[in-house]
């Protein structure tokens, strides 16, 4: 038999040591963020702002179209919950006074929170519509989307909030690439984690067959609602750092098409592979800035052609997406090989029951 | 490894007791008063020609389906009517007449489906890597690791398990099953395509699990060769009726289990 100590460390760093290199990361994040703000072009800081937020989203996305395996196209609505709780509540600082040399307070509490009231709203919606599979759901999941939409399109305010619907509502410019790159590490490592966990392996189980995962004692719904409120957190966190960092949110910006968009990222990417659709999302956040440069030749715009092109091609060419199901590079590594024979007639000798 | 589980139940009550288990479907009785009693150690067959209800009665056993009538216990607490997955945490496990494996995930990875017995439980240690996690997930590879080296797997480990050889797939299925410590476990049809080879190592594999392991083996299967030579007791469904019940030899000789399967007696 083999025993713990003949496997290899599955990891060649112990997880504490992994531990303190991602925070030493998102601490290296704030002289860069300062870097950023003294020279750089600030165009390049919105992109680079506007691929993080599209990596949060997409990867989020991910744990619930491409590891759980449930498809949904009602993202941009938890976005939307969290970018005007967000909003709305530092404005409502704003307003009191209260928000000048507290910034990073504001921040700290509220993006969470907007993705705290964003969870609830996916456990809300997740726990009636995850009994629907497939095409069900994925509509489902659009009419929820668009109910947000139209929701605050119609609210002008909430008690003492103002939410101002279909004008859009102005917040202070408070994020910065520190607040949206601190959360993209904090989104990668979580859901990759868990994907990489035995309990990802349910996640997983749910997508490759339902039935087979229960019969393994995988309560189905509850990693499907799971995954869903998870995801929903990270789209509200990402909806907070779009709010306080693009000055005016607008519930047009969270219609069908944002869905859409970020489903595009998980399929181009590949679901299922976590680097995979962080690539797609990082190409597709760049790729329209970069055809812009094609808006100025010609007086059409040009670029929602290329960009739907590239689609087609993509999916005709690699129809699995980027990577498909793989990632960029592979951590488990091989477990030692069992004693050679392998057939189930060289059995070690029986022993009595346990 | 522990593969007991210590609750408060009737030890004196047989392990696994079905009585009058009764199923239809709108006007068709997939199921009729159908009795079995099983306990750890025993090996029982069910067999029947196709369409018998043989499937029907483990998807019954096992919460896929309710039954219209009938009593299931396990242990003495009654299970009909739960959860597929309740089911198996009560301590019944299955394997499915064609196989249904996560086709695209590792083989070692499907055992590791077994472990999971919380949503939520472990969440937050999972995502922080905290030193009891570390100790879990290894604890949990090491577990999934043996049991793949008891059914000759373990040097498949890392391959996906939809590109392995047919009989290694039924056997990985049986070894995922084990992995949720069933006290009993069903198995549908495992010897279905597979080579005189193949089957002989199957039933040595099976004889092996009842002497290793604390659990009561329930057994669809087609080959009466193999259920014959394994089987201590077999139950015989025809249409849904108990035909008959009894030791292998029993069985090979009732007139009724005879006619079922070759017909009526000519005059």
């Amino acid at each position: 038999m083999t025993t713990l100590s003949d496997l290899p460390s599955s990891r060649v760093l112990p997880a504490w040591a992994i531990n303190l290199i991602l925070l030493g990361l998102i601490a290296a994040l704030w002289p860069v963020n300062r870097l950023l703000a003294d020279q750089i072009n600030p165009y390049v800081v919105q992109v680079l702002i506007l691929v993080g937020i599209n990596v949060i989203l997409a990867t989020s996305l991910n744990l619930i179209n491409g590891i759980t395996g449930q498809f949904s196209l009602g993202h941009a609505g938890f976005m939307a919950v969290g970018a005007y709780t967000t909003g709305v509540l530092v404005n409502y600082l704003a307003a009191q006074g209260r928000l000048e040399g507290h910034e990073w307070l504001a921040l700290l509490l509220f993006l969470p929170l907007g993705g705290l009231v964003a969870a609830g709203m996916g456990l809300i919606v997740g726990i009636p519509t995850l009994r629907l599979t497939g095409d069900y759901l994925a509509i489902a999941t659009l009419g929820f989307g668009e109910i947000i939409r139209i929701i605050i399109t119609n609210t002008q305010s909430i008690g003492p909030f103002e939410v101002r619907g279909s004008q859009g509502l102005r917040v202070p410019v408070i994020s910065d690439f520190f607040w949206t790159f601190a959360w993209v590490v904090v989104c990668v490592v979580c859901v990759w984690r868990i994907a990489h966990s035995t309990k990802g392996k349910a996640f997983l189980a749910v997508r490759e067959d339902e039935i087979a995962a229960a019969a393994m004692g995988v309560n189905t719904t509850a990693y499907k609602v799971l995954a869903f409120v998870i995801g929903a957190f990270f789209a509200g966190v990402a909806g907070g750092l779009q709010a306080t960092y693009f000055f005016l949110i607008d519930p047009k910006g969270f219609g069908f098409m944002e869905s859409v968009t970020i489903v595009v990222m998980v399929v181009l990417g590949g679901s299922g592979s976590i680097t995979g659709v962080i690539l797609a999302a990082i190409l597709l956040t760049w790729l329209p800035e970069q055809l812009r440069s094609l808006q100025a030749l010609h007086v059409e715009d040009y670029r929602m052609v290329v960009y739907s092109l590239l689609l087609i091609v993509m999916m005709l060419v690699r129809p699995e997406g980027l990577l498909g199901r793989r990632e960029l590079w592979w951590t488990r590594k091989r477990l030692a090989p069992a004693a050679q024979g392998g057939s189930a007639v060289s059995l070690p000798p029986a022993n009595p029951p346990a | 490894m522990n593969w007991t589980r210590g609750e408060d139940e009737r030890r004196d009550m047989p392990l696994l007791e079905i009585s009058n288990l009764t199923v239809r479907f709108g006007g068709l009785t997939a199921l009729c008063d159908f009795n079995l009693t099983l306990d750890a150690g025993e090996l029982v067959g069910l067999i029947g020609p196709n369409g018998a209800g043989k499937t029907t009665t483990f998807n019954i056993v096992t919460g896929v389906y309710r039954p219209t009538r009938g009593r299931v216990t396990l242990a003495g607490r009654p299970i009909a009517g739960r959860k597929p997955y309740q089911i198996n945490r009560l301590g019944i496990a299955r394997t499915f007449q064609n196989i249904r494996l996560f086709g695209g995930m590792s083989v070692l990875d499907n055992v590791l489906v077994g472990f999971n017995r919380s949503a939520l439980g472990g969440l937050a240690g999972t995502v922080a890597r905290t030193p009891g996690n570390e100790r879990r997930e290894r604890r949990r590879e090491g577990e999934a690791m043996a049991l793949l080296e008891t059914f000759g797997l373990a040097d498949r480990a890392n391959e996906i398990a939809g590109s392995l050889a047919y009989g290694q797939q039924r056997r990985l299925e049986i070894a995922r099953a084990l992995a949720t410590r069933p006290r009993i476990l069903l198995l549908d049809e495992p010897a279905a395509g597979m080579n005189p080879r193949e089957k002989a190592d199957l039933m040595e594999l099976i004889r092996f699990l009842l002497s290793r392991f604390d659990l009561g083996i329930w057994l669809i299967e087609h080959d009466m060769k193999l259920v014959m030579s394994i089987c201590q007791r077999i139950t015989v469904l025809d249409h849904g009726e108990t035909i008959a019940v009894g030791t292998p030899d029993e069985v090979q000789n009732d007139p009724k289990v005879i006619e079922a399967y070759l017909g009526e007696p000519v005059a």
